[in-house]
């Protein structure tokens, strides 16, 4: 049957949805599958919480006021760039 | 000079902040904002309506892309050649009729902050564990949520080498992440 694809095909359409829209045939492949398979749900919510989670770890990073250069670090890149901008 | 000690006092926490969240390494973050700098009184670009932290923002994103590509150009040519979409090293995580070998589990994002940041720590040194190319490009797209297409052409590989890289670092990165939180 054309529309039954193997976990492994899942997988594979799971993460390039995360990248691309999906073509109709992929998107009702892997709807139907995703009905019918609870590993491969679980698989799809994983790559979803991963993606969320790195972008909250960004955020969080930019938004932290504790993380500063620290005046060492300053003072390596003054240095640095006198030395390279002659 | 004078302009670099002013960036840097006024703006220089902020970029340091922005590129660390993108490149997640402190070396690297700093040799950034170094880069920008260098870039920043080389260039007489700066146009006085936009503001200075913003023109050096602009800066700071190529050399963030800048540091990427070399990180993945500095990986043996042959190992990125080798991708390949029916590579079949996948079958690691799946039997020859395409079933998994292990079952992904429930796998959720802790409410409580303590166990949260636990999880983000575990994801942080899975992250860590890929392969430095596959970490790379899987930044650029989940971290930084660049374009496919800018991906590839800044990378200068295909559509097809990206997706197969992209595909194996979440497979990896889930695999990690699944042994190393099991609770519940």
């Amino acid at each position: 049957m054309k529309f039954m694809i193997t976990c492994k095909q899942a997988s594979q359409i799971i993460s390039q949805s995360l990248d691309n829209p999906l073509s109709w045939s992929d998107r009702m492949k892997l709807k139907f599958h995703l009905f019918i398979c609870d590993a491969c749900t679980r698989f799809n919510r994983q790559l979803h919480l991963i993606s969320n989670a790195l972008k909250s770890m960004r955020s969080d990073t930019e938004n932290d006021s504790t993380i500063q250069l620290t005046s060492e670090a300053k003072i390596r890149i003054l240095n640095n760039i006198q030395a390279k901008n002659h | 000079m004078s302009n670099v000690n002013d960036w840097l006092n006024e703006h220089g926490d902020y970029l340091y902040r922005f590129a660390l969240a993108r490149l997640r390494d402190p070396h690297q973050a700093e040799d950034a904002v170094q880069e920008t700098m260098l870039a920043a009184i080389k260039s007489n670009n700066f146009e006085g309506d936009s503001s200075a932290r913003t023109w050096l923002t602009g800066i700071l994103k190529h050399k963030i892309i800048d540091l990427q590509r070399k990180q993945i150009r500095e990986q043996p040519v042959s190992d990125l050649i080798d991708f390949d979409a029916s590579d079949t090293s996948m079958d690691d995580f799946f039997d020859v009729k395409g079933h998994w070998l292990d079952k992904p589990q429930t796998l959720d994002m802790p409410e409580n902050a303590l166990e949260q940041k636990q999880f983000l720590n575990i994801l942080s040194s899975c992250m860590d564990k890929l392969p430095k190319k596959l970490a790379a490009i899987f930044t650029m797209r989940d971290v930084q949520e660049t374009e496919n297409e800018t991906i590839c052409k800044e990378l200068d590989i295909t559509a097809t080498n990206a997706w197969v890289m992209l595909y194996r670092a979440r497979m990896g990165l889930r695999k990690c992440l699944e042994i190393n939180w099991n609770i519940g």
